[in-house]
C-alpha cells in the first residue's frame, strides 16, 4: 500500500513538472487568461463608467467572482483538450489515471491562485478596494481557486470526449459549482465587511467538505473516463 | 402474483387523492386548505430523490459491468426524475404563491431546486452529444455520479446553513417537530410510498420498451 502510495506520488510530481514546463515553453495558455482577465476588469470599468469606489459591496463582490469563474471555465476548459491524442495515448501506457488527474487538479489550483491573485490586484486597482479583512479575503480566494479547480478538471475531462466540447463544458460545469460559488460569495462578502473570522467559519468548513467530496469523487471516477 | 406492488400503487394513490382531499385537516393560520398540498408537493420531492439516486446506482453498476440495460435504466430513471423535480416545483409555486405571497421567493431550497434541474438537463445535453453508443454510457455515467455527488450539499446542507421559509432550515425544526399531526401522517406517508412508486413503475415500463426498441434495430 505505502508503495503504491509512493508511486502515485512520484508520478503526481513528475506530470505536474511536465505541465509547468510545458507552460513556461508555450506561455500559451497563461498570457491568454492574462489578458482575458485584464481585458474583462478594463470591460466591466469601462461599462460601469464610474471612478474608484462608486461601486456597492456586494455589486463588487458578486462582480469579482464571476469574472473568476469565467476565467477559470476558460482556462481549465484546455487542461485535456490542448493535449494532442499521441501524447494521451503514451500517457495512457505509462501513468496511472489517478496519478493523472491529482496531478492536473494541483496544476490547475495553482494556475487559478496566481491567475486570481492577479485578478484580485488589477480589479482592486482599477475598481477601488472595498475589503477590509485582506487575509480573509485571499483565505477565500485560495478555497475558491482549489474548488474551481477540483470540481472543473473533472468536468473538462468529460467535455473533452464529446462533439462541442466549449458549449459542453460551461453547460456541465455551471450548474455544479453553483454551491461552491455561493459559499465563496457569502465568505468574501464577510471579509469585505470586517466581520469577525469566526462568522466565516461554517462557510470554510462547508467549502473545505465540497472539495474533499469532489476530489474523491473525481479519484474514483476518473479512471473509467479515461478508458475511453 | 408478481404485480402485487402495481395493484398497491394505484390503491395508494386512490387513498391519497380522496382521503386527501375530503379528509379534515388541522385549521392553521395561513396555510388553511393548501395544507393539503403536503400530500402532493412534498412526495414530489422524496420520489425525485429515491428515482435519482436509482439512477446513480444503475450508472455505478454499469461502470462495474457494462450493459446496455443498465444504461438505459439510469437514463429513463433520471428522465423520471426530471418530471418530478419539474411538477415539485410547479406544485410548490402554486403553494409558495398562496402562503408566501410569491411565486418565486428566492428561497434557498426553491433556487437549489432549480439547481439541481440544471444538472440533469445538462446531463441530457451530454448525452444527446455522444454519437457512439458505449462512450455515450459510459460518459453520462460517470457525469451522473458526479453531479449526483454535487446535488446532495445543494440539497442538504446549503440549505440548512441560510434563512429558509421551509420548515427544517436556519434553525426552523423539520415538520415533524412541531405540526404535523398524527391525522396528517396517516395520508402523507402512504402518498410518499404510492408517488415513489408510481416513479419505478413509469422507469420500468420506458426502459423495458426502449430495451425492445434496441433489439427490434438490431434485428433489421
Amino acid at each position: 500500500m505505502r508503495k503504491i502510495t509512493k508511486v502515485l506520488f512520484k508520478e503526481v510530481i513528475y506530470l505536474m513538472q511536465k505541465d509547468f514546463l510545458l507552460e513556461w515553453r508555450q506561455k500559451y495558455a497563461f498570457n491568454g487568461m492574462l489578458l482575458y482577465v485584464s481585458s474583462t476588469v478594463f470591460v466591466c470599468y469601462l461599462s460601469f463608467g464610474l471612478r474608484s469606489n462608486a461601486l456597492q459591496v456586494p455589486v463588487w463582490n458578486a462582480l469579482f467572482w464571476i469574472i473568476l469563474l469565467f476565467t477559470s471555465v476558460n482556462a481549465i476548459a484546455k487542461s485535456f483538450m490542448q493535449e494532442n491524442r499521441g501524447r494521451l495515448l503514451y500517457f495512457y501506457s505509462i501513468v496511472s489515471p489517478q496519478g493523472i488527474i491529482l496531478a492536473k487538479i494541483l496544476y490547475n489550483a495553482c494556475l487559478m491562485l496566481v491567475l486570481a491573485l492577479i485578478c484580485f490586484v488589477f480589479y482592486a486597482f482599477v475598481l477601488g478596494n472595498p475589503v477590509q479583512d485582506i487575509p480573509m479575503f485571499l483565505l477565500s480566494i485560495l478555497l475558491g481557486a482549489i474548488g474551481f479547480s477540483t470540481s472543473l478538471t473533472m468536468i473538462s475531462g468529460i467535455a473533452s470526449k464529446a462533439a462541442n466540447s466549449s458549449t459542453l463544458m460551461a453547460v456541465l460545469s455551471f450548474p455544479v459549482i453553483v454551491p461552491m460559488l455561493l459559499m465563496l460569495i457569502k465568505m468574501s462578502k464577510n471579509a469585505m465587511d470586517g466581520l469577525e473570522r469566526a462568522a466565516s467559519l461554517d462557510e470554510l468548513l462547508t467549502l473545505l467538505a465540497i472539495n474533499m467530496i469532489v476530489v474523491t469523487v473525481s479519484y474514483i471516477l476518473f479512471p473509467y473516463l479515461w478508458r475511453s | 402474483m408478481k404485480n402485487w406492488w402495481k395493484i398497491l400503487t394505484v390503491l395508494l394513490l386512490v387513498f391519497t387523492v380522496a382521503v386527501g382531499m375530503l379528509s379534515d385537516v388541522p385549521r392553521l393560520a395561513i396555510l388553511n386548505e393548501t395544507i393539503r398540498n403536503l400530500y402532493f408537493h412534498v412526495p414530489m420531492w422524496f420520489g425525485m430523490i429515491l428515482i435519482l439516486l436509482m439512477s446513480v446506482v444503475y450508472a455505478i453498476k454499469y461502470l462495474r459491468k457494462p450493459s446496455i440495460k443498465n444504461d438505459i435504466i439510469a437514463h429513463e430513471a433520471a428522465k423520471v426524475g426530471i418530471l418530478f423535480g419539474v411538477l415539485g416545483i410547479v406544485t410548490g409555486m402554486e403553494w409558495a404563491k398562496f402562503t408566501w405571497g410569491e411565486y418565486w421567493s428566492n428561497d434557498p431550497k426553491q433556487n437549489g431546486a432549480a439547481i439541481g434541474l440544471l444538472i440533469y438537463f445538462a446531463y441530457l445535453v451530454l448525452r444527446s452529444s455522444f454519437a457512439e453508443q458505449q462512450q455515450r454510457a459510459r460518459i453520462s455515467a460517470v457525469y451522473n455520479i458526479f453531479a449526483f455527488a454535487a446535488l446532495i450539499p445543494l440539497l442538504f446542507i446549503l440549505p440548512r446553513l441560510t434563512d429558509s421559509l421551509h420548515p427544517g432550515n436556519g434553525g426552523n425544526p423539520g415538520f415533524n417537530a412541531y405540526d404535523l399531526d398524527s391525522s396528517l401522517r396517516l395520508v402523507f406517508y402512504p402518498a410518499v410510498l404510492g408517488w415513489t412508486l408510481l416513479g419505478i413503475w413509469i422507469v420500468n415500463v420506458k426502459s423495458r420498451f426502449e430495451l425492445l426498441r434496441q433489439r427490434i434495430y438490431e434485428n433489421v
